[in-house]
């Protein structure tokens, strides 16, 4: 157990040993969300306020039950994307969460960065839900231990991420949470949608890029599909979503150039049909739905790592153990 | 040769002609809170800025001669550095139609320029240098091609790549200076390139010079000592190791700036370009904010660096590593940008340096209202002690103590 971060900012400078507590950490909290009452008390009197200023339905629910499952008080605050435009700046939003005086405050926002701006000016724990292109944490955590789950050690095993890798912070934190465990990256995706230093060759350690799909994919453990937004057509990105379709699509046919029984993941929402085919989403090797299950115990985790009742050690008490002494 | 002067060099300090700054934003008229003519006139003397040229991206932007005029009696009454004035290149910095550029020069604009909107139209930017030869003033070109660099807010690279935001491509620098060379070449105007960032641009500058086409380039003091690595938090200068001490938070948006701080191989090649005389002067895109444009995040924040004040100390830093000759580094404060100007040095205007003073940046240590400077908390080492402009000692030594500005306010 190695815990001394204030906020969850980003996981590219974490430790394997941090990663394995988190997720050591999750698996507790999926005993508490499979009892009759899911609930433990561990943040009771503590305030956990939901900032987003980007459109999320997913992401902020499953905050909300897990602050809920640890018996937090949770509080949502919502603002404008561009905040500038409507005369709010995020700067008057961060005094008003100050001022309110919260012990964790979870953010999701257009800005890259953006939770960076208010960890700098606030006294509370923040935890990024996803800022811009850059990083989604949590998504990366519940990837891991999703994959951990299906495959066991990850060490040695190679994920395929496929899609608009450049625009996406879900892809980011992939490969920040995956490659410390011991797992290898592949990149597959339209040459205009993964950044222009990674297909140079300057990629992050662990991680290749493969533009044919089939290629990428030919004996992988797993594949994460990324969401394709449509204007990425508009913008001159792409020539067709059908082009893009029939190239990097996830077919059943892609599929089954993998090991048997490889997991297929998606951070959701899907465009079926688009990014990923029905049959496949749908099939027997999706773990899709176990991902949104998992995201609820990994935010558990790590509301209860910032927030928990302190031990005399310093470091939060396993919540399970807590949750015995209630 | 004064006493002054020559006690000042018997002390030990560089004493040199005063610095001449080809490219400053002194915000007024229209953006009073974030500089002043005043207050940037007094920033740059506490830089060795004997002169200062000041951009007219105002509001009005200056492109008519009574607006020239008007700068030039405010900049008399501010008694700070000597302000010249550029004028916009086209009516409101539009684009569209050609300013009066012949009138303008006669009211005294030293150099035409629409710095901050680059001349999209490339047939307007041929007419433009074609006035350009008839006035005998330069076109300041800030070379960026807009479609490129689209919504980016750093250099496109393997930091942009990691901290996921949108890049701007050397590429969109670099096409804008093979266009505006080519039309510099075809009409003999003369061109000078401002801010150039790229090791790209500097190439492209030095093979057109060799051709002997009309043109002159600077580049800015940031971009010589800062790699787009601050954006990422590093507080490490390019000539020094990252390590854990130099490291502060990233997306900070004093770090933002266009064109943006770029990879350490353009470093060089700017160093490069100034130790081989490719770049003729070093400008320093001084570009003051209030804080309301810049408390922001990241990718919604103003462009620009506050950098009259901290220039010298940048530089010198390159210089003590050996990247270019400490002479190479003054003539382009100095005699390059008079030449670009096509003045001559004034002989009255000097300034003495202290290499070696180490000072700490701070929002209270610089007279400019600009505190956007990724530098404050950062000790920097060299510093102007003495400021003479047309002979009056602007800043100096008193007899005991410390450096301080005459008649501060």
């Amino acid at each position: 157990m190695n815990w001394t971060r204030r906020h969850v900012l980003d996981t590219d400078d974490w430790s394997r040993d941090e990663i394995d507590t988190v997720l050591d950490q999750t698996r507790a909290m999926t005993e508490i969300l499979q009892r009759p009452i899911r609930r433990a008390p561990p943040l009771r009197g503590r305030t956990v306020i939901l900032f987003f200023a980007e459109a999320s339905t997913r992401t902020r629910v499953s905050f909300e039950l897990a602050a809920k499952a640890l018996s937090a008080d949770v509080t949502n605050i919502t603002a404008s994307g561009s905040s500038v435009e409507k005369g709010e700046s995020l700067y008057d939003t961060v005094r008003t969460l100050q001022a309110l005086g919260g012990d964790v405050v979870v953010m999701r926002h257009a800005s890259s960065g953006a939770p960076y701006f208010v960890a700098e000016r606030t006294d509370a724990a923040v935890i990024n839900a996803g800022d811009g292109w850059h990083a989604h944490p949590t998504q990366g955590l519940l990837d891991a231990y999703t994959l951990r789950d299906a495959l066991g050690d990850l060490d040695g095993k190679r994920v395929v991420i496929v899609g608009d890798v450049l625009h996406s912070r879900v892809a980011r934190s992939d490969i920040n949470t995956l490659i410390p465990l011991g797992a290898r990256v592949t990149l597959s995706g339209p040459p205009t949608l993964i950044p222009t230093a990674w297909r140079g060759g300057q990629l992050p350690p662990g991680v290749t890029y493969e533009s044919d799909l089939d290629k990428a994919l030919e004996g992988a453990h797993a594949v994460i599909a990324l969401r394709l937004q449509r204007e990425r057509q508009e913008s001159g990105l792409l020539p067709s979503l059908r082009e893009y379709s029939r190239v990097w699509g996830l077919t059943a046919d892609r599929v089954a150039r993998m090991r048997p029984a490889a997991p297929v993941m998606h951070p959701g929402p899907m465009n079926e049909g688009v990014e990923i085919d029905a049959a496949v989403a749908h099939g027997s090797q999706s773990l899709i739905e176990k991902q949104v299950t998992n995201g609820v115990a990994v935010r558990m985790a790590l509301l209860y790592l910032l927030a928990g009742a302190p031990t005399p050690s310093g470091v939060p008490a396993p919540a399970v153990r807590l949750e015995a002494t209630a | 040769m004064s006493l002054d002067r020559r006690a000042l060099e018997a002390k030990g300090y560089l004493v040199v002609p005063g610095f001449i700054d080809l490219h400053a934003h002194l915000r007024e008229p229209g953006f009073e809170d974030s500089e002043t003519i005043a207050t940037g006139a007094k920033a740059a003397l506490r830089g060795g800025f004997t002169t200062v040229c000041a951009m007219p991206n105002t509001e009005p932007a200056i492109d008519s001669p009574g607006l020239v005029a008007e700068l030039i009696s405010r900049a008399k009454a501010a008694d700070g550095a000597r302000v010249l004035p550029i004028a916009a290149i086209t009516r409101g910095r539009k684009g569209r139609d050609l300013a009066d550029l012949v009138e303008l020069a006669a009211a005294g604009a030293v150099a035409f320029s629409d710095d901050g909107s680059p001349v999209e139209d490339g047939r307007l930017f041929r007419s433009a240098l074609e006035y350009a030869r008839v006035t005998g003033r330069p076109v300041i070109e800030h070379p960026q091609d807009l479609a490129l660099s689209a919504k980016g807010v750093m250099h496109e690279g393997a930091v942009s790549a990691r901290l996921g935001l949108p890049g701007m491509p050397a590429a969109a620098e670099e096409t804008a200076v093979a266009r505006d060379i080519a039309l510099a070449k075809m009409t003999g105007g003369r061109l000078h390139l401002t801010h150039l960032s790229t090791a790209g641009s500097i190439e492209l500058v030095r093979r057109a010079k060799a051709e002997g086409a009309p043109i002159t380039c600077d580049v800015t003091p940031h971009h010589l000592a800062m790699t787009d690595d601050w954006v990422a938090g590093s507080r490490a200068f390019a000539w020094e190791v990252p390590d854990e001490a130099l490291q502060g938070v990233p997306y900070e948006s004093s770090t933002k700036v266009n064109p943006p701080l770029r990879g350490h191989a353009d470093v060089r090649a700017l160093w490069a370009g100034l130790a081989d005389g490719t770049v003729d002067a070093i400008a320093t895109d001084h570009a003051p904010h209030a804080s309301v444009k810049k408390d922001l995040e990241f990718d919604q924040a103003a462009f620009g660096i506050s950098g009259l004040e901290t220039a010298l100390a940048l530089v010198l830093g390159g210089v003590r590593v050996h990247w270019a000759p400490i002479g190479a580094v003054i003539n382009a404060l100095t005699i390059g940008p008079a030449r670009v100007l096509g003045m001559k040095l004034v002989d009255d205007d000097w300034i003495a340096i202290d290499r070696d003073a180490e000072w700490l940046v701070t929002a209270d240590e610089l007279s400019s209202k600009g505190k956007n400077t990724p530098l404050l908390g950062r000790t920097v080492i060299g510093r102007v002690v003495h400021v003479s402009l047309a002979g009056e000692t602007k800043l100096g030594e008193r007899r005991e103590g410390n450096a301080e500005a005459v008649g501060r306010r």
